[in-house]
């Protein structure tokens, strides 16, 4: 059994199978990752980060797998981070993203990891962000994170990256669909792929109306519509074209640190929030005590405040925050 | 709070078609709460090394029905081996002849499950050794 020391010194080695077993440690919340990356988190932050997304079968893959032959053929190095669902039934997962990247596997410039989203319900996995920060500190330069195909509220992926590329093709539903679904609001760049594929045309007129028709605050970004066929390779080089744009944009005023702030807040948020959960149910005292107070007739909302000012004294008592 | 899943490679090494075997392992296997990753046909066994490295997975399953097992299968593991990745437990299945099996078991595959293997068996056994290797780690890895 390796300590966080050996594996940073193997990740600082070069080693790719110190970036995959940090990863595994993320994932399965093994204490030694929280100590791993506190000695490389000064590494962090010099990749950049490009999420895909869209409804399943759109052809993420496809154009993750494009994207990185053309940073390769750039000079860059690329880490994929592909997620996949778990099965709410099993808790198993058949991850199948990186069949269609199968060309980079013998490619030393290329890192692809595969993840399940296991508990998570945002389209990405919790380890998520976790995965990108090794990578990132083990020296890739071009980070793309696939989400699981999306239906209309999955959108974890806007605070993980600094660009959010949505994939959309036809027959996957209309462009009143999109903007039902919130995508727009969302995406950085909108790409329409298999534009070889009949409806495509009017897919992507479609979306270049519901883009100019959004109101938008003064100066914000306004997404590009960009079409391409990611199975033919072809129009591939507009889509990076549009991302490198939107990099342009975040470099001005301050906006890509801001974005990146952001991102790190909501981070620390959801583990206070999870941290919090684990010591609030853990012992299942509180569980008693809602049922008890549901029994004798209360409201979810009576039982709540309840709960919550049972607990909120005790949250803030000076010991409970400085100590253990 | 700790996550552990048994992650799981099932690959198919050579130029073998024979896709339906391995499909039906990988799906049962997420069926018991296992995550598969399925490298699809015609790999090398660098792919599958490299891919078992990327993954950090736990298992490796090869898959063949063609005849090339005994030249094929020890390479997976050579290829594993150069990388560090000595610890991975090894399985297969397809055709395989119970003499090949055994000199298979012989040279450091945990086991090898022939036609006709009720798959719930696979899982079950997979599980199981699992289940004893991690006990014996603590939990970790
Ligand atoms: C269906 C079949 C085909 C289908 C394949 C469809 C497909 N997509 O898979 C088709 C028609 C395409 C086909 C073609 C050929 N076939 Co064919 N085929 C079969 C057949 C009848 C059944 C195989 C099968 O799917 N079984 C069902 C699955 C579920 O069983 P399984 O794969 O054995 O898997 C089980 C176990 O082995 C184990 N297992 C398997 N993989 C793994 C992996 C892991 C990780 C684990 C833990 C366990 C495990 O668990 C499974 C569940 O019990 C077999 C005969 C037989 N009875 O096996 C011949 C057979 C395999 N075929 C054979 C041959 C010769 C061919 C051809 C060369 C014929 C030709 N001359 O064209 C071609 C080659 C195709 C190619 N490109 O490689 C021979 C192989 C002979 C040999 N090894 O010496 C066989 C044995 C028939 C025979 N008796 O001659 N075939
Ligand atoms: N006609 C056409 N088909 C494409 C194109 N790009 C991808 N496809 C096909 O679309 C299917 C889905 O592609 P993937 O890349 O796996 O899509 P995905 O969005 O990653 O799918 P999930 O991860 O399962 O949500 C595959 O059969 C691809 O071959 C394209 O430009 N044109
Ligand atoms: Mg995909």
């Amino acid at each position: 059994m390796s300590s966080a020391a050996d594996i940073v010194e193997r990740l600082r080695a070069g080693e790719r199978v110190a970036v995959a077993r940090l990863i595994s440690w993320a994932e399965n919340g093994d204490a030694r990752f929280a100590e791993a990356l506190g000695s490389v988190f000064e590494d962090v932050g010099r990749g950049r980060r490009t999420g895909i997304t869209g409804p399943p079968g759109a052809g993420k893959s496809t154009l993750t797998n494009e994207l990185t032959g053309l940073q390769r053929a750039a000079g860059r190095t690329v880490g994929i981070l592909a997620v996949d669902p778990s099965s709410p039934f099993s808790g198993g997962a058949l991850l199948g993203d990186r069949i269609r990247m199968e060309e980079r596997t013998s490619d030393p410039g290329v890192f692809i990891r595969s993840m399940a989203s296991r508990g998570s319900h945002g389209g990405l996995a919790r380890a998520a962000i976790d995965a990108c920060d090794v990578m990132d500190a083990f020296g890739y330069e071009e980070l793309l994170v696939e989400t699981v195909g999306v239906g209309q509220a999955e959108f974890d992926v806007m605070e993980a990256v600094d660009t959010v590329v949505v994939v959309l093709c036809p027959g996957a539903g209309d462009g009143i669909q999109a903007m039902k679904a919130g995508l727009l609001e969302v995406a950085d760049v909108l790409v329409v792929n298999k534009a070889d594929v009949a409806g495509a045309e009017r897919l992507l007129t479609d979306l270049e109306d519901a883009v100019a028709l959004r109101r938008r605050a003064e100066g914000a970004w306004e997404p590009p519509v960009v079409a391409c066929s990611a199975g033919r390779g072809e129009g591939v080089e507009g889509v990076w074209e549009a991302v490198e744009h939107h990099r342009r944009w975040l470099a001005e005023d301050g906006r890509l640190r801001a974005r990146r702030a952001r991102l790190r807040i909501a981070q620390v948020r959801g583990a206070v929030a999870e941290g919090l959960a684990a010591r609030l149910w853990g012992s299942g005292g509180l569980t008693e005590r809602a049922r008890s107070l549901l029994e004798e007739g209360g409201t979810p909302y009576d039982v709540a405040a309840d709960l919550l000012s049972a607990v909120s004294a005790r949250v803030v008592e000076p010991e409970e925050v400085s100590g253990s | 709070m700790t996550d552990r899943k048994i992650r799981v490679l099932v690959g198919k090494p050579g130029l073998d078609g024979h896709d339906r075997g391995a499909k039906t392992v990988a799906t049962v296997l997420r069926d018991h709460g296992m995550e598969v990753i399925y490298t699809g046909l015609h790999q090398t066994p660098e792919m599958i090394a490299e891919v078992a490295a990327q993954e950090d997975v736990d298992v490796v399953g090869l898959s063949i029905l063609s005849g090339a097992h005994m030249e094929l299968f020890p390479r997976v593991r050579a290829e594993l081996e150069q990388r560090g990745l000595g610890e991975v437990m090894l399985v297969g299945g397809g055709i395989i002849p119970p003499e090949d099996a055994a000199a298979l078991e012989a040279q450091g595959y945990a086991r090898l499950f022939g036609p006709g293997t009720p798959t719930e068996e696979i899982a079950e056994w997979i599980k199981a050794r699992m289940g004893e290797r991690l006990a014996a780690e603590g939990g970790g890895a």
